[in-house]
């Protein structure tokens, strides 16, 4: 569908290329690549066609989802996949937990880990916080399958086998990798600026939080930006230290559909779509975000 | 007050002098109190539990109930125990071609992405939409995919290899994971790519057209060499996530048919209703070790390059 109306475009408007004085070598290489885009174009079918499959069979009813033509498009169109969806996984009870987790999760590491960063940053002669700064960044080495029956077990004894410990667990093991972009970040910040604000009798506090935490913004938005894609989309951790069903994250909840009503098809390609659909519009709305904040985060990181 | 004492202490020198005296400075308590938190949940999230698994190791608990000490037994077992080996022979396959495959795709998307093409910015975010979706649910789709449609097109067509599921075949059920995993991964990968082809400056480019380089001249000579760093970059980092591979393996084959497509995470977890808790526990300890034997040479690289 998208694909048709990218590669129309271009050939539309065809070779209005300005005429520039530059050498003829350069002038040459000016032309846009109409063989590259058009195969990059095309390949774009493999991103999207997956999503197509979803969208489409998401709008079927029972009796066409089943007929085995995923390519087609739904005939009539019904939402009958959505309402059942929606009961099924307790649609909204699934969302608010999510987004729960989502938004402790992204908002618990920007402030422990900017705060933890700063203090290090700024008493880096201090052995204790180097060596704490190296003992944080250690977790870069445990990954979760190793600390996972230990926790799942914790967890479970501490009460914590809820939402809440999710947050705790998604935020330490995002804590490495933020304090590392952070304390990179603040590197660059001149610490001439804090000493003036020091100067205007500013206690470290203000200085933090006033002026500080507001020049850590962009980074702040990096580590969120990788926060939330770990936290919205993760299914291990909280398939394992959620115990219970009714709290689980959206994705966990997609599981129904394996054991039971595998055969409704419309009814889990429409749960599946409500479960993808807020991240995907969310980048929509912000992907030149997204796109500079992962690759500041991954290239620095 | 300490606040205090350090505006006071600090005026005159910031007037004076701009190597202020900041060893005679002590540290505000403040300081402590931002570092603090984070230090006690991180201790209590990560390395406690680590050490706690390890302790287990060396015991036959089961996970509730009395254990006994039992030394290195559960090591030796996991050495000689064919599932752990399949496992860990499987995962380590698997890391490989994708790694392969994730950074071959993306690379030539990346070149194809910086280079003069139209609708740059919508291609690109295209390209990207995969890395906000959950795996699991990319798992699942592509499941329905692999099992169904693909199946009905190979009958619909007349190849006879494509008519049974590729997810049933304990020979080939990997290839399906790769798959799925490179459609995940390859947005980041790209991304990083696309920031070291941008990162390589244009007149370069120039010189080289100017002395009549070739185009695959140009991509070999050039643009290859001054990406490596980033080609590391993704390696290691690819490399290290999909040995943890878990979620979409549990969406497409759920560890099947029979065992052929268990990672070493899904193993582990099995400690978890098995009853097997402390001999997975050895196994997490050793894995662990991987991990670290692999982490420290990504540092070694890293640092040895002095990539961006």
């Amino acid at each position: 569908m998208t694909t048709t109306t990218l590669t129309t475009t271009p050939s539309r408007s065809g070779s209005s290329v300005p005429p520039s004085a530059r050498a003829r070598v350069r002038r040459s290489r000016e032309r846009w690549n109409r063989t590259g885009t058009i195969l990059l174009a095309l390949c774009t079918v493999t991103v999207l066609l997956p999503l197509f499959v979803t969208v489409s069979m998401a709008f079927k009813t029972t009796g066409q989802a089943v007929d085995g033509k995923a390519f087609s498009l739904p005939a009539p169109f019904s939402v009958e996949g959505f309402v059942q969806a929606w009961q099924l996984t307790d649609f909204p009870v699934g969302l608010a937990t999510s987004l729960l987790v989502t938004a402790g999760t992204v908002a618990a590491t920007i402030l422990l880990a900017a705060v933890a960063s700063f203090a290090i940053m700024r008493n880096w002669e201090r052995r204790v916080f180097r060596w704490s700064f190296f003992y944080l960044l250690g977790a870069m080495f445990i990954p979760f399958p190793v600390v996972a029956l230990p926790q799942i077990q914790l967890t479970g004894r501490l009460g914590l086998d809820n939402p809440l410990g999710v947050i705790v667990l998604a935020t330490m093991f995002q804590l490495s990798f933020s304090v590392l972009l952070f304390t990179a970040f603040l590197r660059s910040i001149p610490v001439e600026l804090e000493e003036s604000a020091r100067i205007d009798g500013a206690t470290t506090w203000q200085t933090f939080w006033r002026l500080v935490f507001p020049l850590l913004a962009p980074m702040s938005a990096t580590v969120g930006i990788f926060a939330f894609l770990y936290a919205w989309n993760d299914f291990m951790m909280p398939s394992l230290i959620i115990s219970d069903p009714a709290l689980q994250t959206l994705p966990v909840r997609q599981q129904l559909f394996q054991t039971q009503f595998s055969n409704n098809y419309n009814v889990s390609f429409a749960s599946y779509l409500m479960a993808m659909a807020p991240a995907i519009v969310a980048y929509l709305f912000t992907q030149r975000w997204v796109m500079e904040g992962v690759t500041q985060g991954a290239v620095k990181g | 007050m300490s606040t205090l004492t350090t505006a006071t202490a600090g005026a005159p020198t910031a007037g004076a002098a701009r190597r202020a005296p900041r060893k005679a400075r002590r540290t505000e308590p403040i300081y402590y109190l931002f570092l603090l938190p984070s230090l006690v949940l991180f201790t209590l999230a990560i390395p406690v539990p680590a050490l706690i698994g390890i302790f287990f190791s060396f015991t036959n608990s089961v996970g509730i109930g009395d254990w006994d000490f039992v030394g290195l037994t559960n090591y030796a077992v996991a050495f000689s125990d064919p599932a752990i080996w399949q496992s860990y022979l499987f995962t380590f396959g698997f890391a490989l071609v994708t790694v392969l495959v994730v950074n071959a795709v993306a690379f030539l998307l990346a070149v194809g992405l910086t280079s003069r093409i139209r609708l740059k910015i919508g291609l690109r975010a295209v390209f990207v939409i995969p890395m906000v979706i959950s795996g699991i649910i990319i798992a699942y789709v592509f499941n329905f995919l692999f099992s169904n449609s693909l199946p009905a097109a190979g009958q619909a067509v007349g190849i006879p290899f494509l008519e049974t599921s590729l997810l049933a075949d304990p020979d080939l059920a990997w290839v399906a994971i790769v798959v799925v995993t490179a459609w995940q991964a390859v947005p980041g990968t790209l991304l990083i790519y696309i920031a070291g082809l941008l990162a390589i400056p244009g007149d370069v480019y120039e010189a080289a057209d100017l002395d009549g380089a070739t185009r695959t001249q140009r991509l070999t000579r050039i643009t290859l060499p001054l990406v490596a760093g980033y080609v590391v970059i993704n390696v290691i980092l690819g490399f290290k996530n999909f040995l943890n591979a878990y979620d979409i393996i549990v969406g497409l084959t759920n560890g099947g048919p029979g065992t052929s497509t268990r990672s070493i995470a899904m193993t582990i977890i099995t400690g978890f209703n098995g009853g097997d808790y402390a001999y997975q526990m050895a196994n997490a300890t050793i894995f662990f070790v991987v991990t670290v034997l692999i982490a420290s040479l990504q540092l070694s690289v890293t640092r040895g390059r002095n990539t961006p």
